[in-house]
This record gives structure tokens, sequence and C-alpha cells, in this order.
């Protein structure tokens, strides 16, 4: 197991791994408690359009995927504060037509893209020094963000209409949420693909949340949990010759299970 | 001294397509402690959600403090409907109280002294400073009420609004729930609104009724034609069932 950190690809996936894991543990604790799992989905997948578009245009996919999950993420936040009735219709409707426009994208790009499946379900060893230097800009982004803004996101995610009333902006606070989604998602997606950013992007969270009380705590030892997710995972897929995202995944998905046999 | 602190003139609201309030008419005075009742669907929460600005009448006229909801609302310390929480959410309850200081002047800011020394008081006024570190989940129906209570305290409000605020406390608790508002009614106006014609009570000095129209004599007095405008129902179980008896013979 030890000589895999011989190899440099090894080592950048082991880094990417953790690196994904602090804005996952830190964005996830928000997308269990207030229950935006399903949005979070929406802007994950639509972010495939983005991945598209940068194929057909000649630029980086990770920006293509950041620009565009952003503008989705804005779209859907819109559709669930205006048109509460119909947020789920138009949050599934979006969610698809980006799976969609990424892969027409692709399949008109005149570009070979072989790495089509690895944006899909993620290839964690392709992961470069430029993509390390872009997750390690998003993660602090990240990490700023929450913190300057910590006690207002938790009054929006516990009680939306009190802190209207107290005349904060939940409308912003709550794009703003979305739009780190986005940008979690961006930072997850050489880790496990678009299809499989929603897994860990909750699954930490919701075993911790289980178990604790305060957000805070949640979101550090959701980090801590995502991170041995990442490391076991990552050796467990190059023991068993098996593809690293769904390994991590399906390693995820079982802890939840039993830890729901542990649950208070 | 007769200031109304409230002043609600012939508004009109609607929901969808739907008007749910219509020529709604009503002044509430300070220090005044109001019960409005009407059945569930009748506009209750609307009303309250007009009064604080998040829903805007297509017609008539609102004033709180003499200004408008937008900005009279920083007068209201605001207790919502039980329903609206996720229990499980990971949030103590001085987490949650702090929360009621929270405005636009407190970005980038961490919680000022002066905020946690508020907070703290507020809390010893409703009786649950020991409860300051627990998970809001883990109280019971009335100690969650109280400590809501609190949360609206803390922005030092001239009006407490409650929506429903019996709705999950247990029969025992509910005195002591009145004998707390009832402590808190000698700086504060109160106005609660409830489904529940129990809630008239010694404690409530003025009611008025709610489906869709209001009816309101300015007094605890109800008419019996009001009563069944509102519920529809046969009356005489409510008379003779309440506690204090506030329904006048007709005629």
């Amino acid at each position: 197991m030890v000589e895999a950190l011989q190899f440099e690809f090894f080592r950048n996936g082991l880094i990417g791994g953790i690196l994904a894991s602090i804005a996952c543990g830190i964005i996830g604790s928000y997308v269990v408690s207030k229950r935006i799992v399903f949005i979070s989905g929406g802007i994950s997948h639509a972010c495939f359009g983005g991945i598209g578009i940068g194929y057909f245009f000649g630029f980086s996919p990770l920006i293509g995927a950041l620009l565009f999950g952003v503008f989705s993420s804005f779209l859907m936040g819109k559709a669930s504060l205006k048109a509460k009735e119909k947020e789920d219709t138009i949050i599934g409707v979006l969610w698809a037509v980006g799976m969609s426009l990424g892969i027409i994208l692709i399949s008109l790009s005149k570009r070979y893209a072989p790495d089509l499946f690895s944006y899909l379900f993620g290839s964690i060893l392709t992961i470069t020094e430029a993509d390390i230097k872009l997750m390690i800009f998003l993660d602090f982004f990240i990490f700023i963000s929450v913190i300057l803004f910590y006690k207002e996101l938790l009054a929006i995610s516990f009680d939306e209409e009190f802190s209207r009333v107290r005349g904060l902006n939940v409308d912003f606070f709550y794009l703003y949420l979305l739009f780190l989604v986005a940008l979690t998602t961006v930072l997850l997606l050489r880790v496990v693909g678009v299809i499989l950013v929603i897994a860990l992007l909750t699954i930490p969270s919701a075993i911790i949340s289980q178990f604790f009380y305060s957000l805070k705590k949640i979101m550090l030892f959701s980090v801590a949990l995502g991170v041995f997710f990442m490391i076991a995972g990552l050796f467990l897929s190059y023991l068993l010759n098996l593809p690293s995202g769904a390994t991590i995944v399906l390693l995820s998905s079982f802890f939840y299970l039993v830890s729901l046999l542990f649950k208070r | 001294m007769n200031e109304n602190v409230i002043e609600i003139k012939g508004i009109y609201v609607k929901l969808g397509e739907m008007v749910v309030l219509e020529d709604i008419n009503l002044n509430v005075k300070k220090n005044d402690f109001l019960g409005i009742i009407g059945p569930n669907g009748g506009g209750k929460t609307t009303l309250l959600k007009t009064i604080l600005g998040i829903i805007k009448p297509y017609k008539g006229d609102i004033k709180i403090m003499g200004e408008t909801p937008e900005k009279g609302r920083e007068y209201i310390g605001y207790v919502p409907q039980y329903v609206f929480f996720d229990m499980k959410f990971p949030i103590t309850v001085w987490e949650v109280v702090l929360t009621g200081r929270l405005n636009r002047t407190k970005y980038f800011k961490n919680y000022s002294k002066e905020d946690k020394d508020i907070s703290e008081m507020a809390l010893k006024q409703v009786e649950m400073e020991k409860y300051k570190n627990k998970k809001i989940g883990e109280l019971s129906g009335g100690e969650r009420q109280r400590v809501f209570v609190a949360r609206a305290l803390v922005s030092q409000p001239q009006i407490l609004l409650l929506d429903e605020p019996m709705a999950n406390v247990d029969s025992p608790r509910e005195k002591e729930f009145y004998e707390l508002l009832k402590k808190l009614k000698e700086k504060l106006t109160i106005v609660l609104v409830s489904h529940d014609i129990g809630i008239i009570s010694a404690y409530i000095d003025k009611v008025a009724c709610i489906n869709r129209k209001l009816y309101f004599h300015d007094s605890k007095e109800i008419k019996i034609d009001d009563l069944m405008a509102v519920y529809g129902c046969p009356v005489d179980m409510i008379a003779h069932g309440a506690p204090h008896r506030v329904l006048k013979e007709h005629g």
C-alpha cells in the first residue's frame, strides 16, 4: 500500500480527495441540515452542461462547470424562492437540461473526449497540479464565506421567515449558499464526477448530524470523516483495482447504513 | 394615552387569486393584549404576515407605529407558528435567542457583548437560562415557546406578535405561559392569534374574530352573531364551555 504513495498521480489524488472533503464537510452540513439535498443534486448534475461547453469551445471543462454551475444554481434558487409550488419540477427539468446539453456538446465537439466517463464518475488519479491549485482556491473561498456569514447562514437555515422579519436579506443568503454548493460541486468533479457528487456532499454530514448538536461540530467532524472516506476508499480501490470514485461512495454509504444502527 | 401602535384601514389581501382578507379595519392601542380568533384557513396567519410586511395588501393602508410595515416591523417581536420549525436542526437555545439580535448592521461582525447581555436577560425573563446549551429539539413544546418569546424579546420590541402560541403547549403549562405574557404586557403591546376559542381567558383584554372579515368592538365582548359568522357553528357550546363566560345574551 505504501508503494502507491511513490506515484505522483496517487499523491495528487490523495491531496485532491482531502481538499474535496473540506468543502464537502462544510457545505454538506448546510445541505443536510437545511434539507436542500434535491436542489443541490440538481445543481451538481447541471454542471455537466458546463463541462460540455468547455469541451465545445475549447476551454477548461472545470471552468465551464464552474460558470454553468453558478448560473444554474442561480436559476434554481430563483425558482425555489419565487415559484415554491413548482420548485421541484423546475429543478428536475434544469437538472436534465444540464446533463443533455453536456452530452450533445461533447458529441458535437471535434475533439476527442476520452475522459467523458471520468467527468461523470470521477477519476481521482488524473488530478493535475493545476486542478489542485483551483481546489485550494475554492476551498479557501468557501471557508472564508462561511466564517464571514456564519450567523446569518445559521439563522436563515433555521428560520427563514423570522430572519426576513429581522430585515436580513434572506434571498441573497439562500442564493449565496447555493452558489457555494456549485463551487463545492466543481471541487468534487475530478474526485467522484457529477453523478456521485451528491453522495459525498450529503453522506459524511448525514452520519455526523445524527450524533452532534452544533453545526460547527457537524462541519468539523464531517470534514474529518470525509478525509477518512477518501483515503480509505482510494487505497481500497487501488488494492482491489476498482474505479476510485464509486469505491469511495460505496464505502461511505456502507458506513451510513451502519451508523443508522447506532443512531441515538 | 390613546396611541395606536397598529393601524389597519380597509385592507384587502389576495393569496394567488383568492381574496383571503376583506376590508379589515383594526386599531391596536398601546399595552393592549388582543386575541384574534378564527377558524383554520380564516386568514389569521395572513393577517400577521401583512402586519409584518411579508405579504402586501392590494388595497387599504397599514401602519405600524406610524410607519410602513417594512420599516415598522423593527418594533415587532415575532413568535411564529410551531409547525414551521425543523426540530432536528442542529441549533442550541442560546444560538436561537442570539439570532433575534441579527439585522443588516450586523453583517461581517460577531455578536457584541451587548447582544449577549441582552440575550442572557431575555432567557432569564422567560425562565429558560438553565436550558441555554440544550438543542432546541430536546425541549418540550412549552419550553420551546418560551425560547421563541425570548428570541422575539431580544430585539427590544414594542409589540409582540404570537401565532398560535398554545398549539403545542400542554394544558398544565398554558397558565404559566399566560402568566409570562401578563408580565410582559406591562411593557409591551401583545397580539396573539389562535383558532382555539379557549384562549379567551382572564388574561386577554380584547378579542377580535376573523374569517376573511374581522369583527372587533375594541373590547372583550364578542357578539354571538360574530361568532356565527366566523365559525358558522352552534355557539352555545362555546358560551357554556369556556371557563370565563364572555358571551352576553343576545338581544
